[in-house]
């Protein structure tokens, strides 16, 4: 499974990345996440209680099922308007 | 219906009389303008920059329109989000609401901007004297989106 993965904000700051392509077998975002955060360091961000997350561009649950080419996006909560 | 995301600065007044031109059967418009301030959180903000999605804004910009069209009966709505760089006194956002009667207008409003601050993808990072910050989601955001919930 190929999958886009996009940080915005703070963690794209706290990361030094905007996004990577990342490979292997997830099942969900949640998943995903605990694949990134076990990085260590600056990917303890992406455990943050608050976390939001994005499927294909649009608002999920960390639940998400994935499915290979999916664009998945991490980011704090949002603060427009 | 309109959603437009943009580094160009508007006009308020402008966007609120467009609302009502050519459409005779309008008569209530409500409309929200936000706005850069010099302060927040305790200090002074010399100016700030606007991140988001390109692409999700978009979309998340049009579910939201689309969703207070399906629950009032609107004749016009209009969103539009600065994104880039901002100064204090410049207009951030506007979302203007036409329809035949007040309430839709106003409630529309109202809903637009609730979701708007807890659904679009968009960060504010001000710049002040003690260096740039990010600015934090506010519960009290949430808790204005959740009174939509039917």
């Amino acid at each position: 499974m190929k999958l886009k993965v996009m940080f915005f904000a703070r963690y794209r700051e706290a990361l030094g990345l905007d996004g990577e392509a990342v490979e292997g077998p997830f099942t969900s975002i949640e998943q995903l996440r605990g694949h990134l955060v076990q990085r260590g360091g600056a990917w303890q961000v992406l455990a943050e209680p608050n976390l939001m997350c994005a499927r294909n561009e649009e608002l999920c649950k960390p639940d998400e099922p994935l499915a290979d080419g999916d664009e998945v996006a991490f980011f704090p909560p949002v603060t427009g308007g | 219906m309109t959603v437009r995301v943009q580094a160009a600065a508007f006009d308020p007044g402008a966007q609120v009389n467009a609302l009502h031109a050519a459409n005779l059967g309008v008569g209530a418009v409500v409309s929200f303008v936000g706005y850069v301030r010099d302060f927040n959180d305790g200090r002074d903000v010399a100016g700030m920059f606007l991140e988001h999605y390109p692409g999700m804004t978009e979309k998340a910009l049009d579910k939201i329109v689309l969703e207070a069209e399906q629950r009032w009966p609107l004749l016009r709505l209009e969103v539009l989000h600065r994104v880039g760089a901002l100064e204090p006194g410049e207009p951030i956002v506007f979302v203007g609401v036409a329809s035949a009667h007040r309430q839709a207008a106003f409630d529309a409003c109202a809903f637009v901007m609730d979701y708007l601050k807890t659904r679009a993808p968009f960060w504010k990072k001000e710049q002040t004297g003690d260096g740039p910050r990010w600015v934090e989601g506010r519960v009290s955001d949430e808790e204005a989106a959740d009174r939509w919930k039917k």
